[in-house]
Formats: C-alpha cells, structure tokens, sequence
C-alpha cells in the first residue's frame, strides 16, 4: 500500500498523483492519511485502483468517479460519490446530505446514515444505506436503485421517474408521483444482490418497494389550470 | 457562504486552552467568509447582581476609562472596565436599563454588542485570523465559544453588520443563510419597540429571539416559534449562558455538521473546521436534521 499524507501534499497534489496513474499501473492500493475533512479528496479517478482514505473526508469525496474503490473511514461531507460513473464508494461513517447526486453508475455504500436529499436526481447508481436516509431523499431519480435498512425521511422519490427504491425501515412520507409498488422475485433476487455487494446482512424479504406512478411524466390537459 | 463555527466543552480541564482550541476553527472557515469575523465567548462569570457588558466603538483610541468614570458617577454603583482592542467589557451592578439608557443619552457612538453574566462579544470587519489577534482570544479562557466568518450577501461590510447578534441576556445568535421576510418582520418588532443597528438580516431573526425570550418563552419555545415565523435558509448557532443550541430551516440546505466526543460538542458550517481538534477523528460526527433544535448545556 501507498501512502499518502494529504497534509503534506495537498488535496492538488493526492489528486494529481492518482489521476497521472496509466490505467495498467501496478500501483493499486493507496492510503491518503491526514484528509482532515478537506474537499473533492480521491475526485475523478479513472483507473482499477483502491484508495483508502484514513479519516473524515469533506465535499464532493470520490465525485465523478470511474473504476476505482474508494474507501472513506470515517464521516463523508455533501455530495460523497456525487456524479460517479463506476466503481465503488464505501463510507464506514454517516454521510452529510447529497449523497450520490446525480451519480451514472457504481456503487455506493454508505454503513451510517445519508443526511437529505440521498441519491438525489440519480441516473444509474446504486445506493445501500445501513442506516437512514433524509428528506427528500432520491428526488426525481431517474435510473438505479436506493436501498435504505432503516427509515426514510419527508417526501421520498418525490418526482420519481424509473429509479427503484426498496426500504426497510418507516417511510415518513412518499413524495409526489411516488408509490409503493409490490416485490416480485426478481426483485428480491436483484435486492439481495445489492446488499450482498454492499457487504451488508439483511432479508430482502423485510424491505417495501417504492417507484413511479408516471403520472407527472406527460403534460397532463386535464391539469392545466395547476400549472 | 459564511461560516459558523460552536465549541462546547464537556470536559473542565480543557477550559484554559478554549481561544487556541477554537482559533484554528475559526481560521478554516476564512474561505467561506472573508469580509469580517466575531465571536462570542463565555467566560470569567461576573458575581451575582453584575452584568458584564460588551462595548464597541469605531475609534481605537477612544476614551473607554473616561467612560466607565461618568458611567460609575451617574449610576454610584461599582463600575469596572477593561480595554480588548476596540472594545470594551463593562462590569458593572447597576440597572441594567440604566447602563444602556445612560450609554444612549451620552454616547450615541458606543455600541452595545451583548450583556450577560459570562458572554463577551467582539467582531470586526477583516480576516478572521487578525481579527482573532486584535481580541488577543488565543489565549482565552472559558467554557464554550461560538464564531461567525462573514461573507456579506444582504447588507453591507461592517463592524456593526457583523456576528454575533446578541439576543438577550447571554445570549447570541450567528448565521449561515439569508432570510426572505426580514423587512416586513423588522417592522413589525420595530412597532413592538425593538430597535436595529443595521440592515441586516440576522439582526432581525436575533431582535425577534429577544423579543420572544422577554415575552416568557423558553429558548427551546423561542427556536420553535423561530422555525415557523423566520422565512428563509439558515443554520443558526445560538450560545446560551451554559452551552450553545444548532437549528436548521425545514429544507436545511445551509450546510452544517455536529460532531461529539466525550471532552467536547463541536460545530461547523464545515468538518474541516472541526478536524484540528483534539480527538475528532474518533468523534461521533452527524450532520443536524432540519426543524431539529440540537442543544447542550441547559435550557
């Protein structure tokens, strides 16, 4: 393993060292020490590498990911893994609010709790969340899947387009367009093969079913005097 | 932007390094609020039937012992001073009313910027480090601290535009955010007699606190009411005599981080304003859920 000390080099500096590494490189395994909750730490990596990051991590960590693991031991800041491609993001603390925004692809696992507006506009990404997730969480979602083993706060999926969503604990609310839908065994299947990759033991069997009704997808005649 | 940034101690031995905990805090948040900076800090708790009160005025060399000698001979009461840059903290056991009355009528330039018992409160417009330095807060004593960078987006770069607002007696208020009902709100204190420095929006969402406080509410009440009369998007920071209080708007966008070990309770518009302290990589670090009044110490 590499080391790293993001006090010495600055965040330019760690960031510039893992993006010059060729996609072949045999330079796989890094640790970034001292992240003292600084910003876009481990942001648009593009190689089969695993970056471990020995403390809390600020901003946008791992954001526009692609192949790579990154690993945060400790508290991710907003937008963790926001607009990742592919590749992994794993956060052993709770995670401030945005988390995975926007995200294409990959995996992001969160072991805490995702703050507001958790997986917000995602577009392919898969989010597990061991503990729950905020208000707004997964607004208007439009590909990938949400899974939360605790509860969900206001308005969940509201506006939701085709993102599913599977939660174990209390919903508080489901957001606009957004309802409970029943799980068939190809869900099941798909669910334990999300927790099972997050690393996480729970029953599929335990977990709700939520996604779009699609009724906001068209302009709706009939609703013309509310917009 | 802006940053706002809490120490809370918990554990007492930490007590005489709170200005040099604190100081790289504040410091980290430079970037989000470059313009001005404050705190309010607690510390050496006046005696019983004292007030403690934090005087400020634009002019360096103003004459603060002259003042504190007309103040002792209008009020014949005890009267003590004690220069801190261009403040000044006034202890004194004379009425309350009757120390602000008399600084009205004779020293219109005087600011009052917050009474109590333990509270001082400086602010200054310039980077948050010299302005730490002016105040000489490194070396701080004391029990809790809250502080504000500044980075101005309603009203103007000033002195008395800056945080902390007090808010009654001990009590103050920093911010992160703007509020949008905050003329319309200004009226109506104004019409209940609270009186306004600035144009400032903080000031207002602080003047209401203390109008809420006087009327009987409890803090807890008080932040409650404030959720649902200030319009807008904040994160405020409210110390208190014994401890400090975190509340976010319903939509709570403003960002904000709480973390807690066993010596103290930090927060932040940031965690890396909180990672410098000692133990932080082991604390409990969460991010505050909206409408939720997180506080320690009492009330």
């Amino acid at each position: 393993m590499i080391e790293i000390d993001l006090e010495k080099e600055g965040v330019r500096g760690v960031n510039s060292r893992l993006h010059s590494l060729p996609k072949d490189t045999n330079e796989r395994h890094w640790l970034v020490k001292n992240p003292m909750g600084q910003h876009a730490i481990a942001c648009g990596l593009d190689a089969p590498i695993t970056v471990e990051i020995a403390g809390h991590a600020g901003f946008y960590c791992g954001g526009m990911n692609k192949q790579a693991e990154v690993i945060v031991h400790g508290h991710a800041g907003p937008g963790v893994a926001e607009n990742m491609m592919s590749g992994i993001v794993r956060v052993d603390g709770n995670a401030s609010q945005s988390a995975g925004a926007t995200g294409n692809g990959g995996l992001l696992v969160i072991k805490g709790d995702a703050a507001s507006r958790c997986g917000i506009s995602m577009k392919g990404i898969d989010i597990v969340v061991g503990g729950s997730v905020g208000h707004m969480s997964a607004f208007m979602a439009q590909r990938g899947h949400l899974v939360v083993l605790g509860d969900a706060g206001e308005a969940l999926g509201d506006s939701i387009y085709e993102a599913r969503l599977y939660v174990r604990g209390k919903v508080t609310s489901l957001g606009a367009d957004c309802i409970e839908k029943q799980m068939t065994e190809h869900h099941l299947a798909k669910l334990a093969r999300f927790l099972d990759q997050a690393e996480i033991k729970a029953n599929p069997h335990d977990f709700r079913r939520y996604g779009s009704a699609r009724k906001l997808y068209n302009f709706n005649i009939d609703h013309a005097d509310a917009y | 932007m802006c940053g706002i940034v809490g120490l809370y101690l918990k554990n007492p031995k930490l007590q005489p390094k709170l200005g040099e905990l604190f100081k790289p805090m504040l410091i980290e948040m430079t970037s989000r609020g470059p313009d001005s900076a404050g705190v309010a800090i607690y510390r050496n708790p006046a005696k019983k039937g004292f007030t403690k009160f934090s005087l400020a005025h634009d002019d360096a060399k103003f004459g603060w012992k002259k003042l504190s000698t007309a103040l002792k001979t209008a009020t014949k009461k005890q009267v003590s001073v004690q220069q801190i840059g261009n403040h000044a903290i006034i202890t004194t056991n004379a009425k309350e009313e009757a120390v602000t009355a008399w600084l009205r009528e004779h020293h219109k330039d005087v600011r009052i910027v917050g009474s109590g018992q333990a509270i001082e409160i400086f602010k200054e417009t310039g980077l948050p480090e010299k302005v730490y330095e002016k105040f000489d807060l490194a070396k701080a004593k004391g029990s809790h601290i809250i502080g504000h960078t500044r980075m101005a987006t309603e009203s103007a770069v000033t002195t008395a535009g800056s945080h902390p607002f007090a808010t009654g007696a001990d009590l103050c208020l920093v911010h992160n955010g703007s509020l949008s009902n905050h003329n319309r709100l200004r009226e109506n204190l104004k019409r209940e007699g609270l009186e306004f420095q600035t144009e400032n929006d903080t000031e207002v969402a602080a003047a209401y606190m203390t109008w809420k406080l006087r009327q009987g509410s409890s803090l807890k009440q008080t932040l409650e009411d404030g959720i649902k009369d200030l319009d807008g998007f904040y994160t405020f920071c409210v110390g208190t005599h014994d401890g400090f209080a975190v509340v976010r708007d319903p939509i709570a966008c403003k960002h904000a981080v709480l973390a807690e070990t066993d010596d103290w309770v930090a927060m932040a518009t940031e965690f890396r304003a909180i990672a410098h302290l000692p133990g932080a990589d082991k604390a409990k670090i969460w991010e505050p859920a909206p409408q939720t009044i997180y506080n320690w110490g009492g009330h």
